[in-house]
């Protein structure tokens, strides 16, 4: 914060530059700890995953006699799904790129689509998890069940809230336009779902390739 | 309608025990003196603008030393019970179902809620000013982080009168723990409590990794830190990799007691070992995370009391971080007798022998620092001298216990609670208590009588042998831990007499320490001197109470020890470092947000105790309104003008 603009300010070699100058600097330094913070949330937030897969690896076959998940999932819709998914990772890439061009309208259509996508994501996986009620699966099924519906819902969880946080980001860059804060902002949600992307192509291939195939 | 409210308090309230009735009562007595109080001296105001909203870290900083003081008090409280019980033979002094709850709170709050935010008070209190920063990287976000912890802890606490106590020991093993097991609301409790402030204790973590490898002054290099800081790092990356595990397996219990899941039930083809090894893979690293900042603190002592430099820089910081890397890989020793086979026991009683190693450099660091020192017999180097002989007999019964074969014998016995007694009270307590009355000059701008001090220390340390030794010896007659009672013919009476004699001079040593303070503060004595102990880092640079910004000219840092090679400078006449000239300084604004925030947790978490939606969901939204409301506001700081900063420089270095 403060030291951190002294210190921009000795590294220019003095200090009479003056604080107007100063300001610039300092919110620049701010977002780029805020942005560092993220990147340490982040690798709190692969533990948190990590600790769901293992848990979803060590309970794959304690489906107690009950339905497996190779004869309730229909493997078609998640392929759709996943799709959808990664098209909205490339979608926010380039609202970034956008950004960075100073392009506000085309930002905020881009993070629009991103969003949507991102909204038949949630959409579509609240259908699987209908359908597979319908089929006689809750999370009080087996400890197979209890397992899946705890992995995939968390990161459908993650998506959800994200999408909120996306929409509220997108009412600030309406108000404010592109700022160094807003930047931040969106470069932090954009990161936010590549993660969730990647996190997805675990899920895809132990929870459905491996145990579905 | 009067039945009906009858029946709701009858279940709502814990009754039927006088000793909790005794504590209903005074804590309703107490809650009522505190409002009448505030009221009556009008400091309502100054309450929330002061304390409440503050995001200043040395506040933050004093009010978790607070908090974990009460918290000490209440787990001391339950640990004395347990002693008067387990005095004589087939005593009726706490019934079977109390005790159980009484070891389980004992050891939560002694652990979480105490040792936690006393070691987060140290870091608040303590980094920013011996890295030369303002204020953490996050500071609204180290407010919320307190606030979270304070209201998973009371929510925790609540349950003592409300609703009823978990008891299903203090980490709650399935399918103990699970609904077929503890059909009470103690357990949810216990779940939302500890989820509440576990995610505060995260935050914190992430905070001061940010603030120690951002925010250091400038010229500071990371191997010029002072080891304090190294240890608090290697502590809080080691809260980043643990602290997710415990979320996620606590949420995983309560999805399995909330919606019927099957994680670690027996029926459903669930597995309860499953949370046996989620929860140590989380608790193992967690008694680290507390012990290594203490490690770091008998560095910063040891090394100003004997007036030398550190014995073993390098050493240090690579033991610290070692053990932060191998508490990872420990885990399974909690739970030799599982029978995982003997490759995988083997393979954990390595890693936890491994673990000596480190340890034993750190000590001869210590020893070497003060050989041929000048040492001078302090508070603080008291606590740290007595620490070395306790962490080394501790350690060594670690060793005892890794050896797997042999841990088949000692495990869950006295001789293990005998063990981790001793390495977390002569490790975690003393160093804790050597920060706090190393720092507490820096903090508080005062001193604290020596003398009590000193009887408090010796009634402490005579009082913490007293009590455990003789439980070596119990563990190895066969008396296991978490029973309430045995018979005549076992022959444990006489050493269990000796260990409850102990406990109440411990407790003894912890009334002095209150004495200690209100006898400090009624002879309030203010301290002329920033530098109370002719200290070596930074925070001994600027005056005590350190001002809003901490430091008026950030600190240029040429060397490990900065300050002390500043003072030598000083002192052979040499040219001191240049005044730069002043800045307006930024600071952020305060903020109610934590604060409404983690009540609004409170209440979404006690609305899933008791199971009322009604109250759960709108708890649950006032937590995103409340960050929503956090992400539109732009207006979060603003600046300390120059003239400020001179006026208070003035009237701080005026009044020496």
């Amino acid at each position: 914060m403060a030291h951190a603009v002294s210190r921009t300010a000795n590294a220019h070699g003095g200090h009479g530059a003056g604080h107007g100058g100063g300001h610039h600097d300092e919110h620049h330094d701010q977002e780029s700890l805020k942005t560092f913070g993220f990147w340490l949330f982040l690798i709190t937030d692969v533990i948190l995953f990590g600790t769901l897969f293992a848990t979803y690896v060590v309970l794959r076959f304690s489906t107690d006699g009950g339905p497996t998940g190779a004869e309730l999932i229909e493997i078609n819709g998640i392929i759709v799904s996943t799709f959808i998914l990664l098209t909205s990772s490339f979608t926010s890439g380039i609202a970034v790129l956008e950004m960075n061009k100073g392009n506000k309208r085309g930002l905020i259509g881009w993070l629009a689509i991103t969003a949507l996508l991102g909204a038949s994501f949630v959409f579509l996986e609240v259908n699987e998890f209908m359908h597979l009620v319908h089929e006689g699966a809750t999370i009080g099924t087996s400890a197979y069940w209890s397992a899946f519906f705890t992995l995939v819902g968390i990161h459908g969880l993650h998506v959800s809230l994200g999408l909120v946080w996306m929409i509220s980001i997108m009412l600030q860059l309406g108000r404010r336009g592109i700022t160094p804060v807003t930047k931040r902002k969106v470069s932090i949600i954009s990161l936010y779902w590549h993660f969730l992307d990647v996190v997805w192509i675990f899920v895809f291939t132990i929870v459905y390739l491996m145990g579905v195939m | 309608m009067l039945d009906k409210i009858k029946d709701f308090a009858s279940e709502f309230f814990v009754t039927g025990d006088p000793l909790i009735l005794g504590a209903q009562v005074s804590i309703g007595l107490s809650v009522v003196a505190i409002i009448f109080t505030l009221t009556f001296f009008k400091k309502w105001r100054w309450l929330w603008t002061e304390w409440l909203t503050t995001v200043d870290h040395k506040k933050i900083g004093i009010m978790y030393v607070i908090a974990s003081l009460l918290m000490l008090f209440r787990g001391g409280v339950d640990a004395l019970l347990m002693r008067v019980q387990l005095a004589a033979p087939q005593l009726d002094f706490l019934q079977a179902e109390h005790y159980n709850q009484i070891f389980t709170t004992h050891g939560v709050i002694m652990i979480l809620f105490m040792a936690m935010p006393l070691m987060f008070g140290l870091f608040n209190l303590v980094v920013p000013l011996q890295i030369g920063a303002r204020d953490v990287a996050f500071p609204f976000l180290n407010s919320l982080s307190f606030w979270m912890f304070f209201f998973g802890a009371m929510l925790f606490n609540v349950s003592f009168i409300i609703g009823g106590s978990p008891d299903a020991g203090w980490l709650a093993y399935p399918p103990l723990s699970e609904l077929s097991g503890s059909p009470g609301l103690g357990q949810d409790f216990y779940i939302w409590g500890i989820q509440i402030s576990g995610i505060g204790s995260l935050a914190t973590g992430i905070n001061f990794v940010v603030t120690i490898l951002k925010m250091r002054a400038p010229g500071m290099k990371l191997m010029k830190m002072p080891m304090f800081v190294w240890s608090v790092l290697s502590s809080c990356i080691t809260i980043m990799f643990a602290f997710p595990i415990l979320t996620v397996t606590l949420f995983l219990l309560f999805i399995d007691r909330y919606l019927g899941a099957h994680f670690f039930t027996l029926d459903g083809a669930g597995n309860p070992m499953m949370y046996i090894n989620l929860i140590w893979m989380w608790g193992h690293p967690e008694v680290y995370i507390i012990v290594l900042p203490a490690f770091g603190i008998f560095s910063e002592v040891v090394s100003t009391f004997s007036k030398k430099k550190l014995f073993g820089y390098k050493s240090m910081v690579f033991a610290l971080m070692s053990i932060s890397f191998l508490s990872f890989f420990t885990w399974a020793h909690h739970f030799f007798t599982m029978g995982s086979g003997a490759n995988v026991n083997a393979f954990f009683a390595l890693t936890t022998m491994l673990i000596a190693i480190p340890t034993g450099v750190k000590v001869f660091n210590w020893l070497f620092t003060m050989f041929r020192g000048r040492i001078t017999f302090t508070t603080p180097m008291m606590w740290a001298v007595a620490f070395i002989p306790c962490f080394v007999i501790g350690g060594m019964t670690g060793v005892l216990l890794s050896v797997a074969p042999a841990d088949f014998q000692f495990h869950n016995s006295y001789f293990l609670i005998a063990h981790f007694h001793q390495v977390i009270i002569g490790g975690v307590v003393f160093g804790f208590f050597a920060g706090l009355y190393y720092w507490w000059p820096k903090v508080f701008g005062f001193r604290l009588h020596e003398g009590l001090g000193k009887w408090a220390f010796w009634f402490w340390n005579i009082g913490f042998y007293v009590c455990f030794m003789p439980q070596y010896a119990l563990g190895l007659m066969g008396m296991t831990r978490r029973v309430n009672t045995y018979d005549f013919d076992m022959g444990w009476q006489p050493l269990n007499v000796v260990s409850t004699v102990g406990g109440f001079l411990m407790g003894i040593a912890f009334l002095f320490q209150v004495w200690q303070i209100a006898h400090s503060i009624r002879f309030y004595k203010k301290e002329q001197n920033g530098d109370a102990w002719d200290g070596r880092t930074l925070e001994w640079s600027i005056p005590s109470p350190a001002p809003l910004y901490n430091f008026a000219r950030l600190p240029q840092v040429t060397d490990q020890d900065d300050w002390w090679e500043e003072k030598q400078r000083i002192a052979r006449g040499e040219p001191v470092k240049p005044l730069t000239p002043l800045e307006p300084i930024h600071m952020p604004k305060n903020s109610g947000i934590p604060f409404i925030m983690s009540l609004c947790w409170f209440t979404a978490g006690f609305g899933f105790v008791w199971d009322w939606l009604w109250m759960a969901i709108p708890g649950l939204i006032g937590v995103a309104i409340c960050m929503l409301v956090r992400s539109f506001s732009y207006d979060t700081d603003y600046y300390i003008s120059v003239q400020e900063i001179e006026r208070t420089e003035a009237a701080l270095r005026g009044s020496k």
